[in-house]
């Protein structure tokens, strides 16, 4: 019936499609704004009561029910800007080598296991970083940087292996596949002619690459990092198995720390109380709102500087 | 041919309609025996089926709360106000115990070093830092300690296990009552947080210097040092199903009739472990009500054949004298 339908009015058949994307894209919208109104429900009773200063907060008490989401805000933010910090270099070079440097056979295989370890699974690599990467971290990584960077607050103090900065290395192996692949996009779309005339006019492959491919792809590969920063601040599992999950505040990076994402996966399952739970939910609010302002505030920067040509 | 069909379908229904499904949930502690326990009650009995969901102790009581399961389970006792909320009057059923192990690793030394109450308390509270202090070396006058830190690893996401180890910590000094308190996540002054018993094993394996707390089962299939604690007694007590299944044999006839809703930390017996605890199952008293009358014939199964399931797995199996007073009361309760 609905066929006939559609046959007898086929100038309305477009419309009709039109129609439904229409619902479907104000769907997406309509989902975000469900879900910021029952994270908004869910937080309530700590919205009252704790305010604007739950932000500045340090204490995360569940037993006197004192809850402050510094420590995590500060934990999220510092080992998602390091992991971009270590990825970023990692993973330009990577796609610079496989699309411009290797032979074009052995790049596509190397693309290939590169864009594998996105599909490891998290929970694998938070195993992974326990058993291998956080001894590593201890033994070899900690000893080098407290004799070379030992004079700043940052490398000092015990290390445990289990930290901020073994969650950051993890963190960076995981969203390197997410940059790589994208730059290497942003790569196969300059044109030939353009490095062939950079290297006509005399320059050497390094000045090539420096003046054909990196600059004009400048505000693409800001937008790699923005989607690996994504990927960084809500991962969950393997940074809270590495991380320590400590909600006490240290600037050492060898200390253990905590995140938002991972107080939500830790307390979530047996909060012991309403408040708890609603101050969980507060936290997920805020991450909420921390990634739309960083993800908001990279855009910005592409908008900004992107090369007017 | 369509009356073979027919006949087919004829004979799944009947099977249908003979199998009672029954569905639980709650703690995650007990998930190994329980599942153990269901697979043997269904040789036996072909026509009921278990379906446990291990959402945690929380959750199970939340569900219990809520009705969608027949039957909860928890580590630790429901609180008067979860009583009150709920629509029927609910019974608690020990079904076996655990015990929390304190564990460490520090190359060189001998297992089942001596740990008094207070040392650990201090250890937990950050006035004990490192492995030579004299407090330790008190109780353990033969051993050489390193000059080394002390690393604390507790359990970062919610759990049974923190909720006992903090009950006992409560129960044995009266600063850490005050300053920090007990429940299913605390405040730690110090230390790192792994996730799950797994989370906590796997650290303290990897790392020289450390202390932590996971459940029995954890130290001995990942043979862990243990701590032997000292009790109420003043004995030092290694944890083991034994040790753990005396804490409860100190209970009197008064502790029997109530509610069970008892603790078993730092019991009076002279060879109990004092980190031990009941796991329950949380039974409503309905009548009338099929899935009930199975759960209870099940419970009966459990408390008397079921408990020989419990040492293999390294769960603590209750005292004959606690079995046959809640046998007597499950059989008291109507249809």
């Amino acid at each position: 019936m609905f066929y006939n339908l559609f046959c007898r009015h086929k100038c309305r058949h477009d419309e009709v499609i039109i129609l439904g994307m229409r619902i479907l894209a104000a769907t997406i919208v309509l989902l975000l704004v469900l879900l910021t109104v029952l994270l908004f429900k869910l937080a309530w009773p700590a919205i009252t009561k704790f305010g604007i200063s739950f932000l500045w907060e340090v204490r995360w008490n569940p037993i006197n029910e004192v809850f402050g989401a510094l420590a995590f805000i500060i934990g999220t933010l510092t080992t998602s800007f390091l992991a971009i910090l270590i990825s970023t270099p990692l993973s330009i070079s990577v796609s610079l080598f496989i699309s411009e440097i290797c032979p074009k056979n052995i790049g596509k295989i190397l693309g290939v296991f590169v864009e594998m370890i996105a599909a490891v699974p998290s929970i694998v690599f938070g195993l992974w970083g326990i058993f291998s990467l956080a001894p590593w971290v201890q033994d070899v990584v900690t000893p080098f940087l407290k004799n070379t960077l030992g004079f700043l607050p940052f490398f000092q103090g015990p290390s445990y292996g289990i930290g901020v900065l073994t969650a950051s290395i993890i963190l960076a192996i995981m969203i390197t596949p997410t940059i790589c692949s994208f730059c290497r996009e942003v790569f196969r779309t300059i044109p030939e002619h353009t490095k062939e005339a950079a290297l006509a006019i005399g320059s050497t492959r390094y000045e090539m690459i420096k003046i054909a491919v990196l600059r004009p792809s400048f505000s693409g590969m800001i937008g790699g990092v923005v989607l690996g920063l994504g990927r960084a601040l809500g991962e969950t599992m393997a940074v809270a198995m590495v991380i320590g999950n400590s909600p006490r505040l240290s600037l050492s990076l060898f200390a253990p720390g905590t995140t938002m994402a991972s107080v939500i996966a830790n307390e979530y399952a047996e909060a012991s109380n309403a408040m708890h739970m609603a101050s969980l939910g507060y936290v997920a609010l805020l991450l909420l709102v921390v990634t739309l302002v960083v993800n908001g505030f990279a855009r910005f920067i592409i908008w900004k500087w992107s090369p007017k040509i | 041919m369509k009356i073979i069909i027919l006949l087919g379908l004829l004979l799944s229904c009947l099977s249908l309609n003979a199998t009672v499904k029954i569905n639980g949930a709650g703690a995650t502690f007990p998930y190994p025996i329980y599942s153990k326990w269901f697979s043997e009650y269904q040789k036996e009995n072909k026509d009921v089926e278990f379906n446990y969901q291990s959402i945690g102790s929380g959750g199970g009581i939340q569900q219990l709360l809520k009705q969608t399961v027949d039957f909860g389970a928890s580590d630790a006792p429901m609180s008067d106000e979860d009583l009150k909320a709920a629509a029927k009057p609910i019974l608690h059923i020990p079904t076996v115990m655990g015990a929390v192990a304190v564990v460490y690793n520090l190359q060189g030394m001998p297992n089942n070093l001596k740990l008094s109450s207070d040392v650990l308390i201090g250890i937990l509270m950050g006035k004990i830092v490192k492995w030579n202090d004299p407090a330790l070396k008190l109780q353990n006058p033969n051993v050489n300690f390193p000059d080394k830190d002390i690393l604390v690893v507790t359990r970062a996401d919610g759990s049974g296990t923190t909720s006992v180890f903090t009950e006992y910590l409560s129960n044995v000094s009266e600063e850490w009552k005050t300053k920090v308190g007990n429940g299913k996540s605390v405040s730690w002054p110090v230390g790192i947080g792994g996730k799950g018993n797994e989370g906590v094993t796997g650290v303290v394996q990897k790392t020289q210097g450390s202390i932590g707390y996971v459940e029995l089962a954890y130290a001995i299939t990942n043979k862990l040092n243990v701590f032997a604690l000292e009790n109420s007694q003043k004995k030092f007590v290694v944890p083991s199903i034994n040790s753990t299944s005396r804490a409860a044999s100190s209970l009197t006839d008064k502790d029997y009739n109530s509610d069970l809703r008892i603790s078993i930390v730092n019991a009076k017996n002279k060879d109990a472990y004092p980190i031990s605890a009941f796991t329950y199952i949380l039974l409503p008293i309905k009548q009338g009500n099929i899935q009930n009358s199975e759960i209870k014939k099940f419970l009966l199964w459990a408390l008397t054949k079921g408990q020989k399931f419990a040492p293999e797995l390294h769960y603590a199996i209750l005292p004959k004298r606690l079995s046959e007073s809640l046998i007597k009361k499950i059989k008291l309760l109507k249809d």
